[in-house]
C-alpha cells in the first residue's frame, strides 16, 4: 500500500477515474454479458482490492477478540481496531479518539442518539425536528422516542426543486425544538443541506444537532469541529468500505452524560446484581464483540481515500453531476427530480409512463444497475407527489462514459416499454 | 442466439404487448358497486399498492371484481389481466388460478401444463395470463405480477390485508 493515488490524468490534469476503476476488482465484471455500469453507490459503494485485501489480511495473520486475551494475537487485533478509530477521528477531525463510537451502521448509530440521548433530555411537549428529506432511519427511531416520552416531532418542508430554505428551517425551529436531526446530503435528491446555518438557529435555541453523514461524508470533506454539530454519523459502507461497521461521532461531554444504549460485555466497569458501572466512552456504547475487521476495513478505506485529492474528487463528481443532468434531460420524457443549487453527485429522475421498476429492469439488461423506489425515504416521495424515482449516483470510479451508457439504455428503454 | 439477442428476448417477452397494454389502460381499474368484499395489500419493498374488490353471490360465483393498482407495468397488467379473467368464474376457480399464475410466474409450470392443472373451463384464462410467464427469468419481478392475486385471495378469503413480505405489517 504504497504510492500516491492521485491519479491525475498526465496528459489534461483530469481525474483519472479509469484508473480508480481498475482498483475495484468487481468493476471489471460483466452483467448480462455487459460491462457493469455501476451507479448505485450511494446504496453501497463498491470496495477497492485495499480494503478486501485488508479484512483478508487481518482474518489471516491477525485475527481474535479485542479487549480480552492477554496474548499476541488478541492486543494485535485490540491494537488494529483502536487504529482504525484513530483513523476514523483524523478522518472527520475529531477532537478525540474517544468521540469515535464504533456501530454496526448509521442506523444504528443514528438509533443509539435517539435511545440514549434522546431519551434522557426529552420531555412531553418537547420537539424534535427533522426535514421533510429524511431517510427513514432519521425518521423511525425519533417517532419511536418521541412516543415514548410525548415529545413532538417537527418537520421542515422541502421546496420543489428539492433544497431546503434557511427561512423553512428558520420557522420550523422554536424554543421548544431540543433535537434538529437532519441530513449532510440527501440520499434521493444530492441536496446538501446548509448544516451550518442549521447548527447556528439550533445552538441558539439551546438544541443539539444530530447530522445524518451517510451520504455527506462520501461526497463531501467532513471536519465536525467546523460544522459545529453534536452529533455525525455514517456507515462505512456507503464510502467504499465494508457493510456490518458505522460510526456515531460525538462530543465527548455528551457521550460521558448519555446512558448506555445496550448492555453487554465491553461497556462495564463492574457488574454486581444490585448494580454495575460502565466503562468509559467509547466502550460505554459498545456492548458486545465489536465488528473488528469491518473497522479495519473501513480505516482502509480511508487510507485508500486519503491518498485521493479530496478537493478533485469532489470535482470529477461535480462534473459527472453537471454532465449526467444536462444528458438526461435529452431523452425524451425525462423529467430531473431534484435540481437545488448545492448538490451532491446523486441524481433521481422519472420518465413518463415507464414506471422506475421497469425502467430498472430493462436497464439492468444493458449491465447499468440503478436504483427505483422510494429509498427509504416515503415521506419525500409523498411531498415530491412521486410513489417512486430512479436514480443514479455517481463515486470515484465512474466515468462520463458511464453517464453515456446510462443514456443510451435509456433509448432503449423508451423503444421497449412505451 | 448472441447474449445481445436473448437479452433482448427475455426483455421483449417480459414487456408483451398485452403487459404494456394492460399496464398502460388497465380494464376494471375501479371499485365494485356492492360489493360483498375488499382488500388491499402493498410491497414494502418497492410501494407498490394493490386494492380488489369484488362481489360474491351466495353461490360463491364472482359477479363482479375490480383492482386498483398502483405500481410497475407488470403489477397494473396482473391486476388488469386477473380481473378480466375471473370475472363471472367461481371463487373456487379463482383458487385454482390462483396457482396456475404462482406456477407460471416462477416456472415451476409450462402454460400447457398448467392448463392441464386448471381443466378445461379455465384454459383460455390461462392462455391470458400466460402473458404474465415472462417474468420467470426476472426473479425480481415475480413478486409484482403475483401481488394482485395475493390480494385477491384476502379479498375472497376475507383476510382483508395482503402483502408480498411474510410479517410486514403492510
Ligand atoms: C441518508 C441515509 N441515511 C441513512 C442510511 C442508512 O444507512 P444504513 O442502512 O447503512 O444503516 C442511508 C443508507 O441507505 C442513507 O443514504
Amino acid at each position: 500500500m504504497t504510492g500516491t493515488a492521485v491519479k491525475l490524468d498526465a496528459i489534461n490534469g483530469r481525474f483519472d477515474a479509469l484508473a480508480f476503476k481498475r482498483d475495484f476488482p468487481i468493476l471489471a465484471k460483466l452483467v448480462h454479458g455487459k460491462p457493469l455500469t455501476y451507479l448505485d453507490s450511494a446504496a453501497s459503494a463498491q470496495k477497492p482490492k485495499a480494503v478486501i485485501d485488508a479484512m483478508t489480511f487481518a482474518y489471516e495473520n491477525e485475527y481474535a477478540n479485542v479487549h480480552r486475551g492477554a496474548y499476541y494475537l488478541s492486543e494485535k487485533a485490540t491494537s488494529n481496531y483502536e487504529a482504525a478509530r484513530e483513523t476514523v477521528r483524523k478522518f472527520v477531525n475529531a477532537a478525540h479518539a474517544e468521540e469515535i463510537v464504533f456501530t454496526k451502521g448509521a442506523t444504528e448509530a443514528l438509533n443509539l442518539v435517539a435511545a440514549s440521548y434522546g431519551r434522557s433530555v426529552l420531555q412531553p411537549g418537547d420537539e424534535v425536528v427533522l426535514t421533510e428529506l429524511e431517510h427513514h432511519s432519521n425518521i423511525v427511531p425519533w417517532q419511536l422516542i418521541c412516543e415514548a416520552t410525548g415529545a413532538e416531532l417537527r418537520v421542515i418542508p422541502v421546496s420543489a426543486d428539492g433544497s431546503v430554505s434557511l427561512d423553512s428551517i428558520q420557522s420550523t425551529i422554536g424554543v421548544r425544538t431540543k433535537i434538529v436531526a437532519v441530513a449532510h446530503v440527501s440520499n434521493v435528491l444530492g441536496t446538501i443541506l446548509p448544516v451550518e446555518q442549521i447548527v447556528e438557529l439550533a445552538h441558539a435555541v439551546g438544541a443539539k444537532v444530530v447530522i445524518d453523514g451517510c451520504q455527506g461524508v462520501v461526497h463531501e470533506a467532513v471536519d465536525v469541529q467546523a460544522l459545529g454539530c453534536d452529533f455525525y454519523a455514517f456507515s462505512g459502507h456507503k464510502l467504499y468500505g465494508p457493510n456490518g461497521i458505522g460510526v456515531l461521532w460525538a462530543r465527548r461531554e455528551l457521550l460521558d452524560a448519555m446512558p448506555p444504549y445496550q448492555g453487554g460485555g465491553e461497556m462495564i466497569a463492574t457488574v454486581k446484581f444490585a448494580k454495575s458501572t460502565w466503562a468509559e466512552p467509547p466502550a460505554k456504547f459498545e456492548a458486545g464483540t465489536p465488528p473488528i475487521v469491518p473497522a479495519i476495513g473501513l480505516a482502509a478505506a480511508i487510507d485508500y481515500l486519503s491518498r485521493i485529492d479530496r478537493a478533485a474528487l469532489i470535482e470529477h463528481e461535480r462534473d459527472l453531476l453537471g454532465y449526467a443532468m444536462d444528458r438526461l434531460v435529452t431523452v425524451p420524457g425525462v423529467k430531473l427530480i431534484g435540481t437545488a443549487q448545492r448538490k451532491a453527485s446523486v441524481q433521481s429522475f422519472v420518465m413518463d409512463g415507464a414506471h422506475p421498476h421497469d425502467l430498472a429492469t430493462v436497464l439492468d439488461r444493458s449491465g447499468v444497475a440503478v436504483r427505483a423506489g422510494h429509498h427509504c425515504a416515503q415521506p419525500l416521495m409523498t411531498a415530491l407527489g412521486v410513489t417512486a424515482t430512479s436514480r443514479a449516483s455517481f463515486a470515484l470510479y465512474n466515468t462520463r462514459e458511464d453517464v453515456d451508457v446510462l443514456v443510451a439504455a435509456l433509448h432503449k428503454a423508451r423503444e421497449i416499454l412505451l | 442466439m448472441t447474449s445481445a439477442a436473448a437479452e433482448s428476448n427475455d426483455l421483449l417477452s417480459l414487456y408483451q404487448d398485452v403487459i404494456l397494454d394492460h399496464g398502460k389502460r388497465p380494464r376494471n381499474a375501479r371499485t365494485v358497486d356492492a360489493a360483498t368484499c375488499s382488500a388491499s395489500g402493498n410491497n414494502p419493498l418497492c410501494g407498490d399498492r394493490v386494492t380488489v374488490t369484488a362481489r360474491i353471490s351466495s353461490e360463491n360465483q364472482i359477479e363482479d371484481v375490480a383492482a386498483l393498482a398502483k405500481g410497475c407495468a407488470i403489477s397494473v397488467a396482473s391486476a388488469s389481466l386477473m380481473t378480466e379473467v375471473l370475472k363471472g368464474q367461481s371463487v373456487d376457480a379463482a383458487r385454482r388460478m390462483f396457482k396456475a399464475v404462482q406456477d407460471l410466474c416462477t416456472g415451476q409450470r409450462q402454460p400447457d401444463e398448467a392448463k392441464a392443472d386448471v381443466g378445461p373451463a379455465l384454459t383460455a384464462g390461462v392462455d391470458r395470463l400466460a402473458a404474465l410467464s415472462g417474468v420467470q427469468q426476472f426473479p425480481a419481478r415475480v413478486k409484482c405480477a403475483t401481488l394482485p392475486w395475493h390480494v385477491l385471495i384476502s379479498c375472497i378469503e376475507g383476510t382483508d390485508r395482503a402483502t408480498t413480505e411474510t410479517g410486514s405489517n403492510a
